[in-house]
């Protein structure tokens, strides 16, 4: 079981947690202006890397917020937990 | 069962660490066993002179106790201590002797000493690595018929216990700074080291008691002290440490993410006078910041013709049984070794006054000293010596030995008589706990093993489990790892007479003087495998590791190869003559030891296996025998039968009622989430369909709430309370998700909106009370409120009190009649509910279940989400366009909704089914197929959503998606039944009040 890094409570066990996904995929402002490639791309496509993750995480079982961190895929490692808005820790290095 | 007087012949009369104030008696196969506190159930055995304790899985082999620990694959017995407290596959080495057990061997009929299946044994040839495969292939549909039960059969190894377990189970978590897994001499080191720095410590160890080796071992010394002695000082002054928990019976079976390792705690098995309050197991899920293993190793036995005999065991195991349980396996005892530590044995069996002969692979220039100093205790010690086979049948009595020169060629066969026979083939660190870490083991040329490499997670091995079998040296590596973990530098030196003795040389297969593919050497005592067996996967082409793991079975099931692996690695590389490195090692799996379901289940059964949420109303529904059913967690009432009625007339009474008079309902199982604030409103216009800028305050609507990918997701009634604040409701199943839905989108996506969102699912509970006589049963209970239809039309809400109690009383129709929904807090529900009821009695006033109101929805055609959608149905399908807001730039859902495939014409579409038999009633799911005479496979068409008899409307009523259905209004298709197929006329999904008038109920004739 994980142990998972909420910025609002601390460190608690995976079982508090729901994983939302990938992190950082901003809802277009006007969905409308989208075509359908764009749109289907914006709800169905995911980078899915091996290696260090974005992801959303939910406290659910605790403080109900949502918040982003970056896990690596092969280790399971977390390398950092932060709040929604801020920018990803390790910007620009991406896909590494 | 109290004979004191049992003889325990092969007992001595002094030491050990059993307690011979306090015997104990149990049964082995029916024969009482006589032992002491401080036994083992192998250790008993063993001092009444029983070696044979099981019949091997595949070939039916006598078989006796091998080992002395969790690495013991044969004396696996069946263990009874009770009605109900009875469990397969117990390794006698590690079931404390307690009085009143009832012990069975396994794996034979009709009895221990002849089992028929024996003939297994005769048929070895045969029944050669891969046979199943190779054999029970055809015909084909033998497997299922013939040859896999047959097998099953005969091939189980146990006996599943089939009554209820009376016992208690229970799950703790715990975090700790240092977890010490393992109490021999490294592990008691770390503990020791890490423990003055005030650090939260735990020290597990599988055993009754703690100290590992410490616990056998009479000759070493410690820093000037016995090890016995310096074994109870470190005990003690952990002991003396708040800091430090000692957990002796704890087995760390899975070591997984983040440092978290799982422990089974074992309670009332042993001997606890006074105890019976305590659970059995207590399963530990400790988080560790860091992690010392210190596991120990496993001793290797020596592969050649007949090794299992009974009587035949680990020459360590002797000395164990020898030193901590006072019990001399034999009384002339060969020792057959290609190392150094069955020196120490033969020694020690040597001063217990047994006679001993030694007999060693290696040359006698490879034996140095030892030897030596063996003989010098009058020990026979024949050096460079092959064993070739054992005599015996259920017991052994002589091992076949004959001299080997350096190029294998075997010399003049000698028989030496013996009564127990010790192997030491060398030894294997228990990696298992680091494999699981994720860590891959390394191999080490200098001692034939693989020992933890590089570390995945905050964990560090020591002592035997990182292949350092030097007392010293494990002691000194113990202390460094226990420092280091705890943060500290500080490394300590231990003074250790004499120096442990060491060293072996791998022996994969002894050689032998007869054909060696006819000679059966086992490997692996659990699944039966022999050398020959691995040297054949190899040469049917199975060249990985892991393939010849599977094909042979070789440290499969419980065993994970504990005595097993590198016997079988060593094979594989000899066979493909390539280096252990480059053949690899197998991965292994958690448990390390088998886990109870008890432990892993906790508290988690009977009303505890799954949370049952109840309303408040619950127990008057009970009370007034209503059936009952499952609705996601909740349990709803289903009808409410009176006496005689079956379901079919309880429904249909109570549809009558509510169509004809009123009825009342338990609708507190609604999802409720109030959204509050200054943005409500546009927050509602971006999560539902519609729009909701010109609701009133004081009005409700519909709403249809969208996943982003355009699938219907929830619906229910809102209410707006005031311009800020809406009363929402939503299915019964997706209260949660709807909640976390809104969540998200409210922190992720529009956080500059001031909304908040309160789940009052709990707290709001829903009184439905639906027929034409609605209004006069609840008329005279109500305060501050005008109910005229004028003042409270369809679709409104007011605030005001009913039976004197504040109430949001919403006017809401979802059986199509004139209703309301009457919601009060939970505490008040069931009061104003009997008031209801009491007030509805001239007026016949009838409760309803889930089951009536499906009908009566069903009949008004109105969905129920999650039943007549499933995830893939647009609001168009289901027949709501009208719900879908066009004037709004944006919700959630609406772009999906424009895709090409969202509005292609054969989507699945509801629709009404009318049976072409008024009486037929179809199954939910039934598939619907245009010609039921086309060639199978048919093209379904779509499916049966729901369907109920209708009394209202005299025949049968289903809803169903159909591809392209909107077009097929008339058309004839057919749906499957129980038997066949069943003609249907496809109609519009409205049965009953096609044009919704009755929601006026008496106002109309008022
Ligand atoms: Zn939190």
């Amino acid at each position: 079981m994980l142990l998972v890094n909420c910025p609002y409570c601390g460190a608690r066990p995976e079982i508090e947690f729901r994983c939302g996904g990938e992190a950082h995929i901003a809802r277009p402002v006007q969905p409308s202006a989208l075509d359908d490639e764009a749109w289907a791309e914006h709800l169905y496509f995911r980078t899915n890397p091996k290696g260090t993750h974005a992801e959303r995480w939910l406290h659910v079982h605790g403080c109900g917020r949502w918040f982003n961190a970056l896990r690596d895929t092969v280790s399971d490692a977390f390398t950092a937990s932060y709040t929604m808005g801020e920018q990803r820790p390790d910007a620009g290095k991406e896909g590494e | 069962m109290a004979p004191t007087t049992v003889a325990q012949p092969y007992r001595f009369a002094k030491g050990g660490r059993i307690d011979r104030t306090r015997p104990v008696h149990f049964l082995f196969n029916g024969r009482t066993i006589a032992g002491f506190a401080g036994d083992s159930v192998a250790s008993a055995l063993l001092a009444n002179g029983v070696h044979l304790v099981g019949r091997s899985f595949k070939y039916h082999r006598p078989r006796g106790i091998l080992s002395h620990g969790v690495d013991e694959p044969n004396a696996l017995l069946d263990v009874s201590r009770g009605p109900g407290r009875r469990d397969p596959n117990n390794r006698a080495t590690m079931v404390e002797a307690t009085d009143g057990l009832v012990t069975r061997s396994q794996n034979h009929w009709p009895s221990l000493k002849r089992d028929i299946w024996a003939v297994n044994d005769l048929l070895a040839p045969i029944i050669v690595a891969g046979f199943y495969y190779k054999t029970f292939k055809w015909p084909r549909t033998f497997w299922h018929r013939l040859y896999e039960p047959a097998i099953r059969a005969a091939a189980g190894l146990g006996l599943a216990p089939t009554e209820d377990d009376p016992d208690r189970y229970v799950h703790r978590h715990a975090h700790c700074d240092v977890l010490v897994i393992g109490s021999g001499p490294a592990g008691l080191a770390a503990a020791l080291a890490a423990s003055g720095s005030g650090k939260r410590v735990i020290v597990a160890d599988e055993q009754a008691e703690l100290g590992g080796t410490l616990l056998h071992d009479a000759s070493s010394t410690i820093d000037g002290e016995s090890a016995e002695a310096w074994l109870a000082g470190a005990l003690a002054m952990l002991r003396a440490q708040r800091n430090v928990t000692l957990l002796p019976r704890t087995t760390a079976f899975g070591y997984y993410n983040h440092n978290h390792i799982a422990m089974v705690e074992r309670l009332v098995d042993h001997p606890a006078p006074g105890s019976t309050a305590l659970p059995r197991e207590r399963l530990w899920q400790v988080r560790a910041k860091q992690v010392v293993l210190a596991t120990g190793a496993h001793e290797r036995p020596l592969a050649f013709a007949d090794n299992d005999r009974p009587g035949i065991m680990m020459a360590e195991s002797i000395r164990v049984f020898l030193n901590r349980y006072a019990v001399a396996p034999g009384r002339r005892i060969v020792f057959a070794t290609s190392g150094a530590s069955a020196y120490q044995a033969a020694a020690d069996a040597k001063a217990a006054g047994l006679d001993v002969t030694m007999v060693d692979t290696r040359p006698e220039a490879g034996c140095g000293v030892q030897s030596a100093r063996l003989r010098a205790l009058g020990i026979e010690v024949l050096t460079g010596h092959t064993v070739l086979g054992s005599v015996g049948r259920m017991k052994v009595r002589g091992l076949i030995v004959a001299p080997r020169d350096a190029t294998d060629r075997i010399g003049s066969r000698r028989t030496i008589a013996c009564d127990a026979v010790g192997l030491s083939g060398g030894w294997t660190p228990a990696v298992h706990l680091f494999s699981q870490s994720r860590g891959k083991p390394v191999y080490r040329d200098d001692i034939d093993a693989f020992v933890p490499g590089t570390s995945v997670q905050a964990e560090r091995s020591a002592g035997a489990a990182k292949g350092t079998y030097d007392l010293a040296a494990a002691l000194a590596e113990g202390w460094r790892a226990g420092a280091e973990a705890a943060g500290l530098d500080g490394t300590r030196s231990f003074a250790v007479s004499p120096p442990t003795r060491t060293g072996f040389t791998p022996a994969r297969k002894l050689p032998t003087d007869v054909d060696a593919s006819r000679v059966r050497a086992f490997i692996d005592f659990q699944n039966d495998v022999a050398a020959k067996d691995v040297e054949l996967a190899v040469r049917e082409g199975f060249e990985s590791v892991e393939h010849v793991k599977r094909y042979t079975t070789t440290g499969m099931a419980t065993d994970q190869g504990k005595t097993s692996n590198m016997a079988a690695l060593g094979l594989v590389s000899d066979a493909l003559g390539r280096p252990v490195p480059q053949v690899g090692t197998t991965t292994f799996r958690p448990p390390y030891t088998p886990v109870s379901f008890g432990a892993i289940v906790g508290q988690a059964r009977d009303a505890l296996f799954d949370p049952i949420r109840t309303t408040p109303l619950h127990d008057w529904a009970v009370a007034q025998g209503a059936v009952f059913e499952p609705v996601g967690l909740w349990r709803r009432a289903r009808f409410f039968p009176k006496r005689g009625e079956d379901m079919h007339a309880a429904v249909a009474r109570e549809c009558r009622a509510v169509r004809s008079a009123v009825g009342i309902f338990d609708a507190s199982t609604l999802g409720k989430i109030e959204v509050v604030g200054p943005d409500a409103a546009e927050f509602m216009n971006r999560i539902y369909t519609n729009a909701w800028a010109k609701l009133e305050p004081g009005r409700c609507r519909y709403g249809l709430m969208l996943k982003e990918d355009g699938f219907i997701f929830d619906d229910g009634v809102v209410a707006r309370l005031a311009r800020d604040r809406f009363h929402v409701t939503t299915t019964t199943g997706g209260a949660a998700r709807v909640l976390a839905h809104m969540e998200d989108y409210l922190q992720t996506e529009w956080s500059n909106l001031q909304v908040y969102l309160t789940s009052v699912t709990e707290q709001w509970s829903v009184i439905a009370v639906q027929g034409p006589r609605a209004r006069a049963v609840i008329a005279p209970l109500v305060s501050g409120m005008d109910l005229s239809q004028e003042a409270f039309p369809h679709m409104a809400v007011r605030i005001g009190k009913i039976c004197g109690v504040p109430t949001r009383l919403f006017r809401v129709a979802f059986t199509g009649e004139l209703g309301y929904e009457v919601n009060v807090s939970a505490d008040h529900a069931r009061a104003v509910w009997e008031a209801v009821y009491e007030s509805g009695r001239t007026f016949g006033i009838t409760p309803y279940g889930t089951e009536a109101m499906h009908v009566l929805r069903a009949e008004r055609g109105f969905i129920v989400v999650g039943q007549d959608t499933d995830g893939t149905v647009t609001p168009e399908d289901a027949g709501l366009a009208a719900m879908i807001a066009k004037t709004k730039p944006d919700f959630v859902g609406k772009r999906s909704l424009m895709r090409p495939d969202m509005v292609a014409a054969d989507r699945k579409q509801l629709v009404g089914l009318a049976t072409q038999v008024p009486q037929l009633v179809l199954d939910e799911g039934a598939q619907i197929v245009a010609d039921p005479r086309a060639p199978i496979p048919m093209k379904m068409l779509g499916h049966v959503t729901s369907s109920y008899w209708s009394t209202a409307c005299g025949h049968s009523i289903a809803l169903a998606l159909v591809s392209g259905g909107c077009a097929r209004l008339g058309q004839t298709l057919y749906a499957t039944t129980p038997t066949g197929f069943a003609a249907v006329r496809v109609v519009e999904p409205v049965f009953f009040d096609r044009h919704g008038e009755r929601v006026n109920g008496d106002f109309a004739h008022a």
